[in-house]
């Protein structure tokens, strides 16, 4: 049985006029447990919008979605979305703590246990010490990684992420691919990870799924078999990481042009 | 914590000057001081009807109104416009109604609510409670609907439920806006139950405004007024303070600290 599967996913918004947009099409693929997948395609293909509906936030027009075999219907217990807008996406009046631990409350673990695993994670970020401040007064790299580790002490079986690293600077947009490689790695979780970065989905996955513009369907899917643990410098300067990147690029911008 | 922050010696100045000059005009001229006493003179009295705890009576009624309308429009508007603003279908359904409400000067619905509860405690709450509700609740209707979508998403994706979802996420977000109304509402709520007090009132503040007035003992209704204006005064200062403490994220947040 797989972790996760979308099968025959379709989502088409109602515009105002009364057509309707056909946002995303027929997109099947699958995720299994302690992968790395991610999703990439151009701006605005809808990738968004697909991994809205995994996370159960909107409904499909047509398609499912089942983890461990069970059919979704709404947000599911075992997944959690991770945003791009970390600053929207925290809790301003809550503290880093506050925020981290919020995963455990709504789960209805508030006890010193849920306390310290909440401190864990947020070393794990390499924050320590900034427990008691508040998100506002971090850094957006920083505020990214609080986002994370909020995620991560709810133990999703699947992380969900859409473009988590799209509002960052480049070099602390490097530094986040490391952590989260290194969290992914030890806390031995799965995840699916949107991006319209192909370097950082080489860079991170064990499989992409590249999506065609509007409405999205999947050009390609890839295996990237490059070693791990990953390297910014070694890996990307890896042949077999640039003609992967270079094949991806043409498969987009072909499409692009027909 | 100060209490009183940094304090302000011109405006303190200014003040003085303007009580000094008070009293230099009452006092050049003994006629109208019927009318206009000395300030000295209504210190005095208000001392004297203080320590003879003959004032003491109406400063508890008119508290306790202004708390019981105050905290149950707080509690209502609070709930009703949580409700209203979340849910689309109740706003629409009550927005002429809200529309054409809220425009209309709360002391309209003294008569109505004379009419319905008599002269009485009642009667001054409910005055109270509406007149007060409405700035809490056109605030509190603005601070959910401008809730960021991502933020009611993220507790979503965390398994949180619609209900639980109110008091968790929507009730802090929505908070500074919150505040804002309340802040507005304390004036209101004692201006409202002055007010009342003076139509209906045998007890209160407003009561013995007036009804010295009609006694003609203007020191004592002067000295009346001047604990209105304290009341007034302290209670906005005990609000600020209770704010700086329950809000000191949102100033700190918009005051753009950063380490």
């Amino acid at each position: 049985m797989r972790l996760l599967e979308v099968e025959g996913l379709s989502k088409s918004y109602r515009q105002t006029g009364g057509d309707s947009t056909l946002a995303v099409h027929e997109i099947s693929f699958q995720v299994d447990r302690r992968e790395f997948v991610s999703i990439v395609g151009p701006s605005g293909c809808g990738k968004s919008t697909l991994l809205m509906c995994i996370a159960g936030l909107i409904p499909p027009s047509s398609g499912t979605v089942r983890v461990k075999g069970v059919e979704i219907n709404g947000p599911p217990q075992n997944l959690v979305l991770v945003f791009q807008e970390y600053n929207r996406s925290l809790f301003a009046w809550r503290s880093v703590l506050g925020n981290v631990l919020f995963g455990l409350e709504v789960r209805g673990k508030i006890s010193r246990e849920a306390e310290e695993k909440a401190c864990h994670l947020i070393g794990l970020v390499g924050l320590e010490g900034f427990e008691r401040h508040y998100p506002w007064e971090l850094s957006g790299g920083m505020q990214q990684r609080v986002a994370i580790a909020r995620a991560l002490a709810y133990e999703p079986e699947v992380l969900l992420m859409d473009e988590p690293f799209g509002s960052v600077d480049a070099l602390t947009r490097l530094e986040l691919e490391d952590t989260l490689l290194r969290l992914w790695k030890d806390l031995r979780t799965t995840i699916l990870f949107v991006t319209h970065d192909i370097e950082e989905a080489v860079y991170l996955s064990d499989r992409i799924y590249v999506l065609s513009r509007r409405p999205s369907r999947v050009l390609l899917r890839m295996d990237i078999h490059l070693d791990r643990p990953r390297n910014q410098l070694s890996t990307r300067s890896d042949p077999k990481f640039v003609e992967l990147r270079n094949e991806i690029y043409r498969q987009i911008s072909d499409e692009a042009i027909k | 914590m100060k209490l009183f922050g940094r304090i302000n010696l011109a405006g303190l100045a200014t003040f003085c000057i303007f009580l000094l000059l008070w009293e230099g005009f009452a006092r050049a001229s003994p006629l109208l001081q019927l009318y206009f006493p000395p300030v000295s003179r209504i210190l005095l009295s208000l001392c004297q009807l203080i320590f003879s705890w003959e004032l003491v009576g109406h400063i508890v009624a008119t508290l306790g109104r202004f708390l019981r309308g105050y905290l149950l429009a707080t509690l209502l508007a609070v709930t009703l416009g949580i409700v209203l603003g979340y849910f689309k279908l109740a706003y629409s359904l009550s927005e002429s109604l809200i529309e054409f409400l809220r425009p209309m000067p709360s002391v309209a619905i003294i008569p109505v609510a004379i009419l319905f509860l008599g002269i009485g405690d009642a009667m001054m709450v409910a005055v109270t409670v509406y007149a007060c509700a409405w700035p809490i609740l056109i605030n509190t209707i603005a601070g959910v609907k401008n809730i960021d979508r991502t933020l009611i998403n993220t507790a979503r994706t965390f398994g949180l439920g619609r209900w639980k979802a109110l008091r968790k996420i929507v009730l802090p977000a929505a908070s500074p806006y919150i505040v804002t109304g309340l802040r507005v509402s304390l004036a209101i709520a004692l201006i409202l139950v002055t007010t009342s007090e003076m139509i209906v009132g045998v007890s209160g503040l407003g009561f013995f405004i007036l009804d010295e007035e009609r006694s003609l003992r203007t020191d004592n209704m002067y000295a009346g007024i001047f604990l209105v204006a304290l009341l007034g005064y302290g209670l906005n200062r005990l609000f600020l303070v209770l704010e700086k403490r329950a809000m000191a994220w949102h100033r700190r947040m918009t005051a753009g600290e950063q380490i």
